[in-house]
């Protein structure tokens, strides 16, 4: 009879060796999931393929172009390259592209000042099909002199489309700078939400600057939805939010006007 | 196949002089940790993974379920000590503390399991699970460490069946060397119930390897 070895020393020293060692991927994917490294992968939309960073905490970054190394230099976080994105997160990006505002995506903002982060919390309310001049914003975050700063803002948008900084135009109604591969991208992805940018320049430059409805006596920003079933009879322009207060409208309580937008 | 050929001869269990340096490594590790937690984690991940992975695995028995399990430890960790102040980062035990959460997630996920109706993790030797495939490059290895290695899978699917009270106690105390102190910590029962377990467990992985042994050799004969 075979003598088993099983004896107490060669027993213990046996469990002493079913220690192993853990998968290479164990580290990287913990430090992704507490947000102290990244994932970046490819993900194809309406102007082409983006890059996509995210961590545990949310979507770090988007651009045009493979920004690992730069989104690594600017974080100060390393980052990994993906496959694809998370079922999860693709189909949120996709419907939230798609206008669906319930959709949440956590975004990690971290190193952004807090101003910065309101600008950017603010756009998110402006719905698909839309667009608000950047004194709007300024006015809706309590800031209304630092119009411009919100334009600076907006530039540094690290997660363009997910934070719709392209529903922002300027001033003077004109569709404005774009940071995700300039405004021709703005400019398509406006008409991929349903809105038909020159037409929209156009009436900018006509003075057009807020529609009324003569029905109502509510005066609205030209792209407001409740706005967008009035009769073109009912249709009254405006200049300046002033003008429309002189001819007796009110301001719309859903998207809300406001003067800075003639100011400039 | 001659069983018990193989020697499992590393056989004194070395008075382990490992443990003094992670002791060490892990005093400094808790301070930077405490000093700065973004900084330091990823140190933190990097000395213990392979105890982690290890003891989820052998509580679990499959690798993929381990991954999981050590990686959630790694994050509760992690979520955990940025709600600690510095002091009691400073003061905590990090062996003990994080095979406490590894195990505790392992408990769970067991639990989970069982409550979906998958197959209990159960002393019953007939349905023992499968050994882990030894993922190398076979070819480059000797024989003789192949076999060493089979046979220690097959150990450790054996250990994988003890009920889980003695699977924890054996694998904190022989796979990942916790002191009966650091064990008493770590499954928050006292020294002498700790000790028990240990030796209770070990006699039953004794049991449940020789009779596998015979189980086999009859089926060879048969």
């Amino acid at each position: 009879m075979t003598t088993y070895r099983t004896d107490d020393a060669s027993l213990e020293a046996a469990v002493a060796d079913m220690t192993v060692t853990a998968p290479s991927a164990l580290a990287p994917n913990v430090l992704v999931e507490v947000g102290l490294a990244d994932r970046i992968a490819r993900l194809d939309t309406v102007i082409g393929p983006l890059y996509v960073a995210w961590n545990g905490r949310g979507v770090s970054g988007v651009e045009s172009a493979d920004f690992a190394a730069s989104h690594a230099a600017r974080t100060g976080r390393p980052v990994f390259p993906a496959d694809a994105l998370p079922d999860r997160l693709a189909r949120a990006i996709d419907r939230r592209l798609a206008g669906d505002r319930r959709v949440r995506i956590d975004l990690d903002l971290r190193g952004h000042s807090e101003f910065e982060q309101d600008v950017w919390r603010k756009a998110l309310d402006i719905p698909r099909g839309e667009v608000r001049p950047y004194g709007w914003i300024a006015a809706e975050i309590g800031r209304p002199k630092a119009v411009r700063a919100v334009g600076t803002a907006l530039g540094h948008n690290p997660v363009p489309l997910i934070v719709p900084c392209h529903r922002v135009v300027r001033t003077d109604g004109t569709i404005g700078q774009y940071s995700l591969g300039g405004p021709e991208n703005k400019r398509t992805i406006l008409a991929a939400e349903g809105l038909d940018p020159d037409a929209m320049e156009a009436a900018a430059k006509r003075g057009e600057r807020l529609i009324g409805c003569a029905s109502t006596n509510i005066v609205c920003w030209p792209t407001c939805w409740t706005g967008r079933h009035m009769l073109s009879k009912n249709r009254r322009p405006f200049r300046s939010l002033a003008e429309a207060s002189a001819a007796g409208y009110r301001p719309c309580k859903v998207c809300r006007p406001v003067s800075g937008a003639v100011a400039a | 196949m001659e069983r018990g050929g193989v020697p499992l001869r590393h056989a004194t269990v070395a008075p382990r002089r490992v443990f003094y340096e992670v002791m060490d490594t892990d005093g400094r590790l808790a301070a930077d940790l405490a000093r700065d937690l973004d900084a330091s984690f990823e140190a933190l991940v990097i000395a213990h993974q392979d105890r982690l992975f290890s003891i989820a695995l052998r509580m679990l028995g499959d690798r993929g379920a381990a991954e999981e399990a050590a990686q959630d430890a790694f994050v509760r960790a992690y979520k955990a000590l940025a709600t600690y102040d510095r002091d009691r980062i400073r003061e905590l035990r990090l062996r003990p503390w994080l095979a406490t959460i590894v195990l505790n997630l392992c408990r769970t996920r067991v639990a989970r399991l069982a409550a979906r109706g998958a197959a209990p993790l159960s002393f019953d030797l007939e349905a023992s699970p499968l050994p882990e495939p030894v993922a190398t490059d076979a070819a480059s290895i000797p024989a003789a460490v192949m076999e060493r290695r089979a046979e220690r899978e097959r150990w450790a699917a054996l250990l994988a069946c003890l009920p889980p009270a003695y699977r924890a106690a054996v694998v904190l105390r022989h796979v990942d060397g916790l002191s009966y102190p650091e064990l008493a910590t770590a499954l928050g029962r006292p020294e002498g119930t700790v000790k028990a377990q240990v030796h209770r467990g070990l006699a039953m992985l004794r049991t449940a390897i020789e009779s596998s042994d015979r189980l086999e050799r009859q089926e060879m004969t048969a």
